[in-house]
């Protein structure tokens, strides 16, 4: 299996607190993998550092969507777009004044050349462009089941279609690693069910890997080929659902200490 | 009261609106994107009108068709207050930035760069108010209206009305429109989607400045005169439009202009011209009183 992110002794501090500390993660290509811990433990800080929103204290991040290895640490998080990941948030940050196209419209932007220059001369191959994205966008909005909210403003999408638009919109910037941050939050049961289906699919039809942030276990299990847990920014196990669910460190830090 | 004399106060107030808006325009695009109220955004003006001054007076002096000196000067003044616009962000404001400083010191950097540009005209060119020749010729076919509308009025309301419609266009159906937009919103997610945050920050005081640069030429056309200090009056006036209108909204400022410049126009009419400003604020007061974040403007409720 060839790793297309490769994370080395990650170490994040804010003032005088570890937040991350010698962290090593890889992530293999077309894998799902899922990085759990109890609340506080460095998941979304891990996040934000290989996304580039904050600048890790020490360590390396590696891409290699081609083979070839490729440091990102330090870079700005447009730039780590570009090259290819994308991401959510845990709460939803969808632009509330634009519709659901245009809010995928943005993403897809990310991997278009026209410029001001073209914007302001509206020529041929600017507009066909913009044809071409509006055809990419809807295109999106349609394999995540979102197409009949297409010119709709998003905050009067329900809740679950909102969470649906953000990974939409993630997908946008044709990443080849999304990065979910708790995407069943406020889901109920039978989106839950359903938004297992949709990684599944996600994962087929655009040949990407993906890395979610998760707290429901039961959707953990189910979709992990792979399974990082972090305590207190430290990684205190790895395997496959069926070795962490044995993993005594793992149980301890969920559950805390055996009394008898 | 004869409705004459109510339309040419109606249409004076209009005029007036125009240009308070296209300034108006420039700080509340800047505050949308970045939250800084751009104090040098009226010296950007101030400077529009003495570049446009330079240039047409140098073209007189080459003996140009006047249509040329119009289009010549007016591009250059366009192209040069761009320039400025650019530089003083990338001077007064993108360092601040970048180094995270409380907005509180991108604001004091701004009135200094003001009171630089301000001071740098006054030094480089004079204290005196300098004429300033009337390109806008009195159209014959518009004879018969010119009486409730001057020519020169009709110019800067058409001219308004065609820099709106560019404006609206390139914010809601280009790429750099959405761009702007989703940075206004939500820095941290437009970076995230790919936007390149910089580059829309320039771009927007690029547009700004553009749009200061048009409303003082025409201003300098219909008054006849100019000075270093005109940009401080007429960047406050705009200033209070943006705010009266919702700072941060587009059409608010422009709606705000209006209101503002319709104000002034009818109580200088009305009462007298010596207390237009003194009801105008007033005016302003009542309306922020019970829509503090004016006309437009979103109230926000904010999440505990």
């Amino acid at each position: 299996m060839k790793s297309i992110l490769k994370v080395k002794n990650l170490t994040m501090n804010f003032g005088g607190l570890r937040a991350l500390h010698n962290l090593n993660i890889s992530i293999n290509k077309k894998e799902i993998a899922a990085l759990i811990g109890p609340n506080g433990a460095g998941k979304t800080t891990f996040f934000n550092c290989i996304t580039g929103i904050y600048k890790p204290s020490n360590g390396d991040i590696l891409i290699s969507p081609k083979g070839n290895n490729e440091k990102i640490n330090g870079l700005k998080p447009n730039i780590i777009t570009k090259k290819g990941l994308a991401r959510t948030f845990q709460n939803i940050r969808l632009f509330t004044s634009m519709t659901a196209l245009e809010n995928i419209m943005v993403g897809c932007h990310c991997v278009t050349k026209a410029g001001v220059i073209g914007a302001i001369l509206n020529n041929k191959s600017t507009k066909a462009e913009e044809r071409l994205i509006i055809e990419k966008s809807y295109f999106i909005l349609k394999e995540l089941g979102l197409e009949i909210y297409v010119n709709e403003l998003v905050t009067s999408l329900p809740y679950g279609a909102q969470k649906r638009l953000e990974i939409a919109r993630a997908l946008a910037t044709e990443p080849f690693l999304l990065l979910l941050d708790e995407p069943a939050a406020g889901l109920n049961p039978q989106e839950t069910n359903e938004l297992d289906e949709l990684i599944l699919k996600i994962r087929e039809q655009n040949d990407i890997s993906i890395l979610l942030i998760e707290h429901d276990m039961k959707l953990v299990m189910s979709l992990s080929d792979n399974i990082h847990v972090v305590d207190y920014g430290k990684k205190i196990g790895e395997g496959t659902p069926k070795e962490i669910r044995n993993n005594p460190a793992v149980i301890k830090a969920y559950l805390g200490e055996e009394v008898v | 009261m004869d409705f004459d004399f109510l339309t040419y106060l109606f249409f004076g107030g209009l005029t007036r609106g125009s240009i308070y808006a296209l300034i108006a325009l420039g700080y509340t695009m800047v505050y949308g994107i970045v939250e800084l109220i751009n104090f040098a955004h009226g010296e950007i003006y101030m400077i529009g009108a003495f570049t446009g001054l330079i240039i047409s007076s140098v073209l007189t002096m080459l003996g140009l068709p006047i249509l040329a000196i119009v289009v010549l000067s007016a591009l250059t003044a366009i192209i040069y207050s761009c320039a400025y616009g650019y530089t003083m962000e990338k001077i007064a404001y993108k360092p601040l930035r970048d180094s995270n400083a409380p907005r509180l010191s991108a604001l004091i950097s701004a009135i200094g760069m003001s009171l630089f540009l301000q001071n740098y005209v006054l030094l480089a060119q004079t204290s005196d108010f300098l004429p300033f020749p009337n390109f806008i010729p009195d159209f014959e076919f518009w004879e018969p209206y010119a009486h409730i509308l001057t020519s020169p009025e009709l110019v800067i309301l058409i001219t308004t009305v065609i820099v709106m419609i560019c404006l609206t266009i390139l914010i809601k159906f280009t790429k750099i429109g959405k761009a702007m937009r989703a940075t206004s919103q939500d820095k941290v997610m437009a970076v995230l989607m790919g936007v390149n945050i910089n580059r829309v920050i320039s771009i927007t005081f690029i547009v700004g400045s553009a749009t200061a640069a048009i409303g003082g030429i025409l201003i300098a056309c219909h008054i006849g005169q100019i000075n270093f200090y005109m940009g401080f009056t007429a960047g406050i006036k705009a200033f209070v439009a943006a705010v009266l209108g919702g700072i941060g909204s587009i059409p608010g400022a422009v709606l705000g202009s209006f209101v503002l410049g319709l104000t002034e126009s009818f109580f200088a009419g009305y009462f007298s011209s010596d207390y237009e400003d003194v009801f105008a604020f007033l005016f302003l007061v009542l309306i922020l009183i019970f829509r503090p974040s004016g006309i437009l403007g979103r109230a926000e409720t904010k999440k505990v």
